[in-house]
């Protein structure tokens, strides 16, 4: 109990503790993933391919925090190149999966 | 609670939007709300990243200005983002995915970049201790033993570049600019392409070790940047599905390293329902094609065809025009349209529906069937058709039309080959066995409208093309739709 109680901010979470955690959440997600995706329709899976490929624009987290933290010159240009693209990436995405799905809706004239 | 509670709430809560987002992915409804919630989920994300600790502290050092860069930065990749995404025609959209997918895996690797950059920064900042902050401070803990960070920044910069020039690559090939072409069938390749595997693998083992140099994070980005490229480029044709596919799923995992680099479920979460999403598609294209993924990414077809066009269609082959089919179409009460590539190539979408709009005028049922690595990505007829407003309910998945082609009076063959290929359920020999074919031969008359008799992606002769009830209309796709309508709508 003890090093429990004594866990607290000031004291950095151990890394290979921290590993693990961040790999259970990749492996649980990967299932959920796997669950999910398989119910989607093969006639939807140009959407899925560009919505997916939108979400994977969630870089852009990592992007500005890299950028917006101004530890260093080359780390800033850096993050701020990948925020450009990661945004480019999630704009683009969305934009082009609701494009193809109006056409899999044809408004009703 | 403390601030950082609630970015973390407000990354979960964007992580839940992203799984309901692939949740109502299964229907073209309830898609569209799918696809506002994820960019809602993605929104609230990039909120809260912009009130993290590190950029708070930036601001109460320098000003606002460090938001405002951001802000500026991520205005002109969205605009650049949208402007593309409005204006690129709908019929090029495997190369627009392609192109923004690479864009995606090349902000992964920056983000590492960028990282590997900062954090002895941060750590020496953090020596002279007086100066240092507390989440400089945090960060010298986790300095600590930097293997899993470093080990997670260069898969980030590995995936990340793959990602980016094998995109790229794809993107020239889907736009079939010259220089694309023909698939490269260099024999060292696979020498090629395991030297710089070996290398890349090598460099993130110098990384791990010497987190400090960023000259091996840069070496390892061009190595993985020029494998990224010679594993794309000998890919050629109908294979591209899985390329795309493939694609899609590394740049979910090197969002994924990218996380593991920034400590960040959100990006995990996001980066591993991308991950599972381009396997599964892989898979699924793969399946369709009855072949393996090493197969497909190394083999080639292989085999040179042991049968000669000549001997099948030699003095086998009814040629026929479009007053003679309109004929045959007139009696028809079933008709099944099977598009392919072709259909893509020749933009004949608009053209077919008009056929198919004439057909139904008459009181014909039109169907469409659709083979799952039909068009050159996963679903790319149903996306072609659907531009052209052909209802949804229509267009039919193969295991799903296959039995009715015994009743369907007639099937006409748009542009496609491989996947009709009777072959590949009769003959054990042939390279495309076993392959899942669309079952037109069992129509009572089949029209296929094709330039020639020149052969698939396969390449190898098409049985279907000789059968007594193959009539070939030899014509430019679009055109020869065109006047079939127009033959239909004389009589």
């Amino acid at each position: 109990m003890l090093p429990l109680l004594l866990a607290d901010a000031a004291v950095p979470e151990d890394p290979a503790a921290k590993f693990i955690r961040l790999l259970t959440v990749f492996l649980l997600a990967m299932w959920v993933g796997f669950e999910v995706i398989t119910k989607v329709p093969q006639r939807l899976h140009t959407p899925l391919t560009s919505g997916s490929n939108a979400i994977s624009g969630i870089t852009a987290v990592g992007a500005i925090v890299a950028a917006g933290s101004v530890v260093s010159v080359f780390g800033t240009t850096f993050g701020l190149v990948a925020v450009v693209f990661a945004m480019i990436n999630v704009a683009g995405g969305f934009v082009v999966t609701w494009r193809m799905l109006q056409m899999f809706n044809p408004k009703k004239k | 609670m403390s601030s950082q509670a609630w970015i973390n709430l407000a990354y979960l809560a964007a992580a839940m939007l992203f799984i309901v987002a692939f949740k109502l992915m299964s229907g073209p409804r309830t898609a569209v709300r799918g696809i506002f919630l994820g960019a809602a989920g993605m929104a609230i994300a990039i909120v809260a990243a912009l009130f993290e600790a590190p950029i708070r502290e930036a601001v109460a050092a320098r000003g606002s200005w460090p938001i405002g860069m951001l802000l500026v930065a991520g205005g002109i990749g969205a605009a650049i983002g949208a402007t593309m995404a409005l204006r690129y025609p709908m019929t090029g959209m495997p190369q627009m995915v392609a192109l923004l997918n690479g864009f995606g895996g090349a902000a992964s690797a920056f983000v590492a970049a960028a990282e590997l950059w900062n954090k002895p920064v941060v750590a020496r900042l953090a020596e002279e201790a007086d100066k240092a902050t507390p989440a400089a401070l945090a960060a010298v803990g986790d300095l600590a033993p930097w293997t899993q960070f470093s080990i997670a920044t260069a898969l980030a910069g590995l995936i990340g570049a793959v990602t980016f020039c094998g995109s790229l690559v794809a993107f020239g090939k889907l736009e079939e600019l010259p220089r694309f072409k023909k698939p490269w069938t260099d024999p060292n390749r696979h020498w090629i392409n395991l030297g710089l595997a070996v290398l890349a693998v090598a460099l993130v083992a110098g990384i791990a070790a010497r987190p400090e140099s960023f000259l091996l994070f840069l070496l390892l980005v061009i190595a993985a940047g020029a494998l990224g490229i010679t594993l794309t480029l000998p890919i050629g044709g109908a294979d591209m599905p899985v390329v795309i596919c493939l694609l899609n799923s590394y740049s979910g995992l090197a969002a994924a390293a990218a996380g593991f680099v920034i400590d960040n479920s959100v990006l995990v979460i996001a980066g591993s329902l991308v991950g599972a999403s381009g396997l599964i598609l892989t898979a699924i294209m793969c399946q369709a094609m009855n072949r393996s993924l090493v197969g497909v990414l190394f083999g080639g077809l292989g085999t040179t065809a042991a049968v000669s066009g000549d001997d099948v269609y030699e003095g086998k082959i009814k040629s026929a025009g479009a007053e003679e089919i309109a004929m045959i179409l007139e009696g028809a009460d079933r008709v099944v349209i099977v598009p392919g590539y072709g259909l893509a190539v020749a933009q004949a979408q608009h053209a077919v529906r008009e056929l198919a709009d004439a057909l139904e005028k008459r009181g014909t049922t039109v169907e469409y069937a659709i083979h799952p690595v039909a068009g050159r990505m996963p679903g790319h007829m149903n996306v072609l058709l659907a531009e052209a407003d052909v209802p949804y309910e229509k267009l039919r998945e193969m295991d799903d039309i296959n039995p009715t082609f015994p009743e369907t009076d007639v099937a006409i063959v748009i542009g496609a080959n491989d996947v009709v290929n009777p072959a590949a359920r009769n003959d054990p020999s042939s390279p495309i066995a076993g392959m899942p074919i669309l079952d037109v031969d069992k129509a009572r008359t089949v029209v296929v409208v094709k330039r020639s008799l020149s052969p698939g992606f396969a390449g190898i002769p098409n049985p279907l093309f000789a059968a007594d009830n193959t009539l070939m209309y030899f014509a430019d796709g679009k055109k020869a739709i065109l006047d079939l309508t127009a033959a239909l709508q004389q009589s």
